[in-house]
């Protein structure tokens, strides 16, 4: 029976190991394990021996059925693997072709800037504030403090609608400053806004365009002067521009809604021709500013003797091109999509303070 | 405005250089535009004297001039037809770089003569366009000496920016006294001493009765017994270097006091005048023709000054050309006048018409000006021409002007930022020409006749402020509301950022196009109402507020494919304007794509954009914007300038949120585009904002039980809507089925005309326990049912 036993596993095993693949390796399992199979047959066999050596000859077939069953598990890895191997030779790709179409898409420099700009100013407690494209002379000049013959009120400047049928005139905003006389007549101060918005002026060249867009600011309460309108206008050029040395001045001028009024300029150079921001000798007009005239106070409703604060209007597209050196106003609304895909942000990083204004 | 400096040091007695005017005048709010030193570069030309000038004896056109250039004797050839024996010119010796090219003069010779320097041309100077021969010089130009300065060009031009409300600035004296006022010297008195009246003056002034609105006041006198000839020098320089021609000594004066201490005023031939002169309104169908040989038709809105005949000038704009002063004029009557800023403003708008004049008196004037005006005018005329003046003339009355604004020093440190002692503020107000009385917590303070900006407290504070030194007022960070900042947008405010990343973020690139588009189009995309035409466009393909910005997209696409840009895949987001009312604007998420949604590819075919790429956008933006995407119903009510059979609404009942679909053809063969395009419009403003303050989300329900997956599928009429069948399977059991979906759609000889065979899965979800086999074939039941009642479906087999 041994004897038998040792021939039986010589013979298996030498089939196990002869299996070529993996239907040639289950033949071999049938013929060993199977219910005819030799070891099964043997199994079955043990019934006639004599009770005292059926003790060994079983353990001996459990023996021998354990090392075929390991054999040809072995195998049967030793096979897949082969098998796997050839299969994945037939598999390969060239990576260096195109991927299916499709990827980001662009976020235009505007709309960038607009949010950079509420970073800033929404860091030092200004809200955002809107009003209509369309507006009438009263928020856009009367109110405002624009005399009747302000020259700003002619129509070489102001696109016009037809009026209303009292009489009213109707504009394009020339600016968003409408939206400081909105705001102060629709609520009580104090009052921290920012507008980002569009503007419109009958002008057309290479730094101007029928349609523009202005940022306006307005606080108003009871304490705020000049000295804070220096400090917030110095804190945003210097956030916005990621100078932290950024020359700012300060000089007197004229808005018919401010009094006093400042313009203000910013460091730069013009050696060789190429502007660079910081301090380099030369100065930058960037925007005008001032002290809410009391007019314009009293014509919202706000008590001048004990309101006031201050109020800035500055081009979006204008600290656009100036940020990220962008040569020339008109294509921002000309849609190539050569200079959007060029001067565009990628979709998925707005920016932040925390995280950084831009790259 | 232009001035040279020593025009300014006849008003300011000053040390300062060009350099320190320029800084402090930008400091005190007239920016300096351009300090133009016209001497630079012209240090080597000197003043040369021609000794002799002989023919070459080898060129017929040349020259050979022997020069005195007062340190030694040159020989020149020189090409200019003017150059001749005795004459003074322009020298430039070897080694000078020449202005005009950039290049250094060599020693050489010309056709076998010598030639060691160069007699120079205006034009090579960079002086002017004129190259017709060498500057000749004036007999009395001292040879050797440089040329710059005999010729008055050392004298530099400083350009200042004057802002609207500095009217006084547009005399050299205001510009003067801002200087002094800012510590850099000091103003010198005008002369304004009355010249004795020698006679009557033979024409005398008068205001029609009703004109005084537009002319409150006018004085003059008749100057008699002159001659009228070239202006001195250096009033010919003066007038030179700004910009100005010199004309004749009454024309020039009157430029100069114009400029000089912004007082305009004009001269009449008084032989030319028939009877006094009167200020009246034109009368309609009046007409002038003015000093600028244009002819101006006049109406009664205009103040004129005419005499017994005619009209001789239009008030405060333009004198008339009958009565100009000429070389022959022996005898002048001044005009110097006050006229109402806005009348002036509105005559010269109506004519079109800009003269500096015009300028100042629409700026306003100072309302003593006309008496002292008239008296530095006579100075002048009888200092250049000779003759004697009358007695003045006077016709009505200098307007109230005089105010005194009540003023509380501490407004310096409390609006202005900076503490001021309060004498030095007074000592400001003083020097800017204002008076200031009483003491306590308000001085009172009275603006000089040329300053009618002041108003108020806040103007004061400006002048105290400008002039001691804006930048001595120290920045304060602005104070925060606490250490963190609230968010500067609201919810509603975040939404179309929200909308534009999210169409980014799926390949589309953002636009920003004009509020305009051509009223011609505006048809096609639902009108416009007549309101929202512009009254003055600038271009006529921009002359209508858009309804829609798919027009300005699909513009924006032509443009790009007709550069070869293929595909493209645009969006705005941004208004749209219904009616000119403040409500009236709508927000719009707009996106476009033309041609291909995919291009060729090695891993498929291409494909064309079609209905639902702009669905999926549509959904894509609403799902950013909190829409309830799943409960939306498309309805097939799509404006006019889709496709009626390819377009849709998204709508929660009533309320339409988007509209997609293909664009009309109709509309592509009129923009001469090439599709196939589609587009999307999302209202953002009308997706409904979540309800509840808090940021709590609802529970989340997750069952443990097995979700079973069934599929269906439909026969239907071709007539019966996707989205119909799929609401009543949901229906069947609202509870179990967690989804239902269409995964294909099949048209074609297996199911017959006028059919299409829908194939639907239908996700249930147990909550209680796993389904057996009976429950999932009771609810498949029912969905059966439910669909076969609502669609007229039958379950194909």
């Amino acid at each position: 029976m041994l004897d038998q036993l040792e021939a039986t596993r010589g013979e298996l095993m030498k089939l196990v190991d002869a299996a070529a693949d993996l239907p040639a390796l289950e033949a071999v399992r049938v013929a060993a394990l199977g219910k005819k199979g030799r070891v099964t047959q043997l199994m079955q066999g043990l019934k006639d021996i004599a009770p005292e050596a059926r003790r060994d000859a079983g353990q001996a077939l459990n023996r021998l059925k354990d090392e075929i069953e390991a054999a040809l598990a072995k195998r049967k890895d030793g096979l897949g693997e082969a098998a796997l191997d050839a299969r994945l030779k037939t598999e390969t790709l060239d990576l260096t072709l195109p991927t299916r179409p499709g990827g980001l898409g662009r976020i235009h420099p505007i709309s960038q800037t607009i949010e950079e700009l509420v970073q800033i100013f929404g860091a030092m407690g200004f809200s955002v504030a809107e009003g209509p494209d369309i507006d009438d002379d009263f928020h856009n000049f009367t109110a405002l403090n624009f005399g009747p013959d302000h020259p700003a009120r002619q129509m070489h400047d102001t696109f016009y609608l037809p009026p209303r049928p009292d009489g009213m005139p109707v504009v394009l905003r020339t600016h968003t400053s409408t939206v400081q006389i909105r705001t102060m007549m629709k609520a009580k101060p104090p009052f921290r806004i920012i507008v980002p918005g569009r503007t419109f002026r009958s002008d057309s060249d290479a730094t101007h365009s029928p349609m523009f867009h202005q940022v306006e600011g307005l606080v108003i309460d009871e304490t705020t002067h000049m000295g804070h309108l220096k400090g917030c206008l110095i804190d945003f050029c210097r956030a916005f521009f990621q100078l932290d040395d950024l020359p700012v001045r300060f000089r007197p001028s004229y808005f018919p809604f401010t009094e006093p009024s400042v313009e203000v300029d910013i460091g730069c150079s013009r050696k060789g021709g190429e502007l660079k921001l910081g301090a380099g000798g030369d100065w930058l007009e960037i925007l005008g500013c001032g002290m809410v005239h009391p007019n314009v106070l009293k014509n919202c409703g706000v008590d001048p003797t004990r309101y006031q604060g201050f109020a800035f209007g500055m081009g979006i597209d204008r600290i656009a091109m100036l940020k990220y050196g962008i040569p020339d106003l008109r294509p921002f609304f000309d849609a190539d999509l050569r200079w959007l895909r060029h001067y565009g942000f990628v979709p998925l990083d707005p920016p932040s303070l925390a995280g950084g204004l831009s790259r | 405005m232009k001035f040279t400096l020593s025009w300014l040091t006849r008003h300011l007695d000053t040390k300062a250089g060009v350099e320190e005017i320029g800084a402090t005048l930008t400091r005190l709010g007239l920016e300096v535009e351009g300090i133009d030193n016209r001497a630079k570069g012209l240090e080597p030309f000197v003043v040369g004297f021609v000794i002799k000038a002989e023919p070459h004896p080898n060129a017929d056109r040349l020259r050979v001039c022997l020069v005195d250039t007062g340190k030694d004797q040159v020989q020149v050839v020189c090409g200019a037809p003017n150059a001749r024996t005795g004459m003074k010119g322009v020298f430039a010796a070897t080694g000078t770089v020449i202005p005009r090219t950039g290049a250094e003069l060599k020693a050489g010779a010309i056709r076998g003569q010598a030639s060691n320097g160069m007699l120079c041309s205006a034009y090579e100077m960079g002086l002017s366009d004129d190259h017709e021969g060498i500057i000749d010089l004036p007999a009395d130009a001292p040879v050797g000496q440089p040329f710059a300065k005999v010729m008055g060009l050392d004298d530099p031009v400083i350009d200042v920016a004057v802002t609207p409300n500095r009217a006084d600035c547009l005399g050299i004296r205001g510009i003067a006294r801002d200087l002094a006022a800012a510590g850099l010297g000091t103003l010198k008195p005008l002369d304004v001493t009355p010249a004795p009246g020698r006679f009557k003056s033979s024409v005398q002034w008068k205001i029609a009765p009703g004109a005084e609105s537009g002319c409150p006041q006018v004085v003059g006198r008749t100057i008699r017994g002159l001659k009228n000839g070239p202006s001195p020098r250096w009033l010919q320089d003066w007038l030179t270097a700004i910009g100005l021609r010199p004309i004749s000594a009454l024309v020039d004066v009157t430029n100069f006091t114009t400029h000089d201490i912004s007082r305009p005023l004009h001269v009449f031939d008084a032989d030319k005048l028939a009877g006094d002169l009167t200020m009246r309104w034109a009368k309609d169908g009046e007409s002038l023709a003015a000093l600028n040989g244009k002819t101006y038709a006049l109406d009664a809105s205009m103040v004129v000054i005419a005499d017994d005949r005619r009209v001789h000038g239009i008030g405060g704009v333009m004198g008339g050309e009958h009565s100009g002063v000429t070389a022959a004029t022996a005898s002048v009557f001044i005009e110097s006048a006050l006229f109402s800023p806005g009348m002036v403003a509105a005559t010269g708008r109506r004519l079109n018409l800009l003269s500096d004049a015009r300028y100042r008196f629409e700026r306003g004037l100072d309302p003593t000006s006309p008496f002292w005006g008239v008296e530095v005018a006579t100075r002048l005329i009888l200092e250049m021409c000779g003759g004697e003046a009358s007695e003045l003339t006077v016709a009505g009355s200098e307007p109230s002007w005089r105010r005194a604004v009540s003023y509380r020093p501490t407004r310096s440190r409390t609006l202005g930022g900076i503490d001021i002692p309060v004498a030095e503020q007074e000592g400001i107000l003083r020097r800017l020409g204002f008076e200031t009385k009483g003491g306590g917590e308000a001085i009172q303070v009275s603006p000089p006749g040329w300053r009618g900006d002041i108003e108020g407290e806040a103007d004061i504070v400006e002048e105290v402020v400008r002039v001691h030194g804006l930048d001595k007022v120290l920045p304060v960070s602005m104070p925060g509301a606490g250490a963190m900042a609230q968010p500067a947008v609201t919810p509603a405010q975040r939404r179309p950022m929200l909308a534009k990343r999210t169409l980014a973020v799926r390949g589309l690139i953002e636009a920003v196009t004009f509020s305009f588009m051509p009223s011609a189009l505006v048809d096609l995309f639902g009108g416009t109402p007549g309101e929202l035409k512009l009254v003055n466009p600038i271009a006529a393909d921009l002359d209508a507020m858009r309804p829609s910005i798919v027009a300005n997209l699909l513009a924006a696409a032509k443009r790009n494919l007709d550069r070869g840009l293929g595909d493209p895949a645009l969006f705005e987001v941004g208004p749209q304007y219904r009616d000119a009312t403040p409500t009236g604007q709508t927000l719009a998420a707009t996106a476009i794509r033309v041609g291909r949604a995919l291009p060729r590819h090695w891993q498929g075919p291409a494909r064309d954009v079609d209905a639902f790429d702009a669905k999926a956008d549509a959904l894509a933006v609403l799902e950013a914007l909190g829409a309830p995407v799943e409960n939306l119903q498309v309805s097939a009510d799509a404006p006019g300038w889709y496709h009626p059979g390819q377009s849709g609404a998204l709508r929660l009942g009533p309320n339409v949120l988007a509209w997609f679909g293909a664009v009309h053809p109709k509309v592509l063969a009129t923009l001469d585009l090439k599709g196939p395009a589609v587009a999307v419009e999302v209202f953002v403003e009308r997706v409904p904002l979540p309800r509840s303050k808090g940021t709590g989300r609802p529970k989340l329900d997750l069952s443990p039980f097995q979700p079973v997956e069934r599929d269906f599928a439909f026969v239907v009429d071709t007539g019966v809507s996707a989205e119909a069948l799929v609401r009543a399977a949901r229906s069947a059991d609202k509870t179990l089925i967690a989804d239902a979906r269409i995964f294909d759609r099949y048209v074609g000889d297996k199911v017959g005309p006028g059919k299409a065979s829908l194939a639907l899965s239908v996700t249930l979800q147990p909550k209680e326990a796993t389904l057996t086999d009976e429950a999932i074939e009771q609810v498949s039941a029912r969905i059966v049912a439910a669909v076969q009642k609502a669609t007229g479906a039958t379950l194909r087999t």
